[in-house]
């Protein structure tokens, strides 16, 4: 795996507290990397250090085979999940000073600013304060900001909230644009649904512990556990003759989905020996089954059990 | 590519667009010359109030003594006696009455004014001083004494003081001396006060904004520390320099209306005493020339000098309390150490300096970092050693390199700490992470 980002067991306290204890993660080149974990489980830390705002106590973070250096700022974009911008400043000014701050030349920034208001369309904000933007709007103009200086790395902190779903979709297609031009992402965040969606690898930190992590298919393929969702179609009365018969060879257990049919709809575990098809072959004897998908963890049950396991 | 000019440069932008420095640099000098005519108005107005005071002088030796001024009308009523005296006054509302008994023994303890508020200092002095004047000579005259004799040969001694290589100067010019010194140190003090708030409200602002987790992760936090804290002094000496400037034209305009040669090197903001004393041309003459024999060449640059090194003194101890805070209200628990220092070096200057501007107070606090700035400001006009001022300005810059660096180490934990109300214990610890 040719990983842009490699984190050596970093670990950082504060005073008595640990905010992380011996974490490593790899983000691949080109790869959208999820960093999941609760609320103050030391996500944060881990980005600050990866910006460079704190150093490490123990361990060592590489960017691209080097260890991190004052230099590489340029190469990293970062949108906190605290939003900010100066208020009282113009937008245009502040872009460029902002960009100019990570190291592009003044003309350089001019001409990436033009760059990204004409393809976001919000060149009429150009001589506006920020105060007098809306919340939206303004995440717009730090989104700018975060991705301005064509960054190798991007990180996100929460990138989607504050956004309405139009402009939220917008940003996303941005964000996987910039991966196919060969920007590497992570994202931090909570929100499972758009972890599922875009990301192709994860890390969970639960108490500043890094307790999982890798590529999402991989995790997903062990965290299942060969559960079907079956809907077949019989009448109400068979039900009961049917559940019993099936609770003798496997687990089964009450499902839930919309179906037009009257269905027997079950959550059945077919355990490590048995194959798909011979639960398939059970069931065609009950009658006509309309409904048969393996059941595949979601992420957000994967962050779930993780974290209850390790609490 | 440095970012610091950059930080620079937006600080500066920062300051010097905003409304209140503009306002503050044309409108604050004409706010001052009219706060000084205010005053003086207003004590005018203060002791304009006319009165009148019945004098029931029972000893008779005092019937010229008291006559009419423009706020004090006197009634003698010594023909009605003390009693019919006190009623009338009571009745008729009148400010007070003074009674001066028959016997002339008596007279030392037993003067006595009547009235229903307290006389004034001045009126109360006034009296006791007409009493004296003439009890004396009466004195004097019983005693078989001339007071002619005594009048002609009454002489007035005014020293000339003079340095050993042969410049003279005056008590006027004593007087302007400790004037321009305490108006530079003032000057100076509000300064650093009001630019290392404007550091620390800088500070909160990118803190409460969140903008500042975007920048240092550009810029290390001693960048933009000293980014901002060099462009607010630079910010300052716009306003200082603007005001040297308008000092300078004022100075010069006033001077060729009162046809004086106005070919020196006149500066600072002398205007609200220069207006002061403009229906006097030639005690003006006499002063301007005074302002122009000062070392303000000196004066000037110590103030640069000065404001400098305490500006940046204090003000990376501003920068850290508003790293350490989360906003304005909870500034004020850190104030105290910032604001005593320079309270204390305006007490000494303006008591010990111009009592004794070479004096030891003076001197050691002149010397003192924290109050060095306000203090050697206040003594230079009065030709401070060349060794104190070397002392004295490198002893400075030490400890503005000290608190910068202590202010920094603050302000590198505060600026990402949210939501808590620090205490100096945790400061302390801060400067361990």
């Amino acid at each position: 795996m040719n990983a842009l980002l490699v984190a050596d067991s970093v670990s950082k306290k504060f005073g008595n507290f640990t905010a992380l204890n011996g974490v490593s993660i790899a983000v691949p080149k080109g790869s959208i990397f999820g960093l999941l974990g609760p609320n103050g489980a030391g996500k944060t830390t881990l980005i600050r250090i990866i910006n460079q705002i704190t150093m490490p106590d123990t361990g060592s973070v590489l960017l691209d085979g080097q260890p991190l250096e004052q230099h590489h700022i340029s190469d990293i974009g970062y949108m906190p999940e605290e939003r900010g911008l100066y208020k009282s400043m113009k937008v245009g000014e502040q872009v460029l000073y902002l960009a100019q701050l990570k190291g592009l030349s003044k003309e350089n920034a001019n001409k990436r600013a033009k760059y990204w208001f004409e393809k976001l369309d919000i060149g009429a904000w150009w001589n506006k304060k920020i105060q007098e933007l809306s919340k939206g709007q303004a995440q717009k103009i730090q989104f700018v900001v975060t991705v301005m200086h064509n960054p190798k790395l991007l990180i996100f902190d929460e990138p989607f909230s504050g956004f309405d779903p139009i402009n939220a979709n917008l940003i996303k297609d941005e964000i996987l644009q910039l991966r196919d031009e060969g920007a590497t992402i992570i994202f931090s965040t909570h929100r499972m649904e758009s972890v599922e969606e875009m990301c192709d690898h994860i890390a969970l930190i639960h108490k500043s512990n890094k307790v999982l992590d890798g590529e999402i298919t991989t995790i997903k393929r062990e965290y299942k556990n060969n559960t079907f969702e079956v809907g077949v179609e019989m009448e109400e009365a068979a039900f009961a003759k049917a559940r019993t018969h099936l609770s003798q060879k496997f687990n089964i257990s009450p499902a839930h989905f919309k179906s037009l049919s009257t269905d027997l709809k079950l959550k059945i575990e077919i355990g490590d020996k048995a194959q798909p098809n011979d639960l398939f072959a059970e069931l065609r004897q009950f009658g006509q089954i309309n409904h048969f998908v393996e059941v595949i963890p979601s992420v957000n049950d994967i962050f779930i059990q993780t974290v209850n396991k390790n609490v | 590519m440095s970012v610091l000019p950059l930080i620079i440069r937006r600080e500066y932008i920062a300051r010097v667009r905003n409304k209140s420095f503009l306002i503050m640099t044309f409108l604050s000098p004409l706010i001052l010359v009219g706060m000084i005519m205010l005053i003086t108005y207003l004590t005018q107005l203060n002791s304009d109030t006319e009165r009148t005071i019945v004098i029931v002088d029972e000893s008779g030796l005092f019937d010229t003594e008291f006559f009419n001024t423009e706020q004090t009308t006197y009634l003698n009523m010594s023909a009605q006696g003390l009693e019919a005296g006190k009623s009338i006054a009571a009745n008729e509302g009148y400010y007070g009455l003074i009674h001066i008994p028959a016997n002339r023994d008596l007279i030392v303890n037993g003067v006595t004014f009547y009235g229903d508020e307290t006389p004034s200092f001045t009126l109360i002095g006034d009296v006791e001083k007409r009493l004296e004047k003439k009890l004396t000579d009466k004195n004097l005259i019983d005693q078989g004494v001339d007071l002619n004799l005594i009048e002609s040969s009454k002489t007035e001694i005014e020293l000339t003081i003079e340095n050993f290589s042969g410049e003279k100067s005056s008590k006027m010019s004593n007087w302007i001396k400790a004037a321009f010194g305490g108006a530079a140190g003032y000057l100076l003090m509000m300064f650093i006060i009001i630019y290392g708030n404007m550091v620390m409200r800088s500070v909160i602002e990118e803190k409460t904004n969140r903008i500042i987790e975007v920048i240092i992760s550009s810029v290390k936090p001693f960048q933009l520390m000293m980014g901002k804290i060099l462009g607010t002094t630079l910010a300052g000496i716009t306003q200082f320099a603007i005001w040297v400037v308008l000092g300078a034209v004022l100075l010069t305009a006033v001077s060729a209306i009162f046809g004086i040669d106005a070919t020196g090197n006149p500066a600072g903001n002398m205007s609200p005493e220069a207006q002061e004393i403009a229906n006097n041309p030639d005690k003006l003459v006499q002063i301007i020339d005074e302002v122009r024999n000062l070392p303000l060449t000196q004066l000037v640059i110590g103030f640069f000098v000065y404001f400098i090194g305490g500006y940046f003194l204090y003000s990376s101890i501003y920068a850290a309390i508003g790293a350490a805070v989360d906003n304005e209200t909870d500034t004020q628990q850190f104030m105290l150490p910032i604001i005593m220092p320079l309270m204390l070096a305006i007490y000494v200057g303006f008591f010990a300096v111009i009592d004794n501007p070479h004096g030891t107070v003076a001197t050691i606090f002149s010397i003192i970092p924290l109050t060095s700035p306000i203090v050697m400001l206040m003594r230079i006009p009065f030709d401070v050693p060349l060794w104190q001022l070397i002392l004295s300005v490198s002893l400075l810059v030490g400890s503005f390199i000290f608190t910068v660096w202590f202010g920094s180490k603050i302000y590198r934990v505060g600026i990402l700490m949210y939501g808590k109300k620090p205490t100096y214990k945790e400061l302390f610890k801060w400067l361990k992470y």
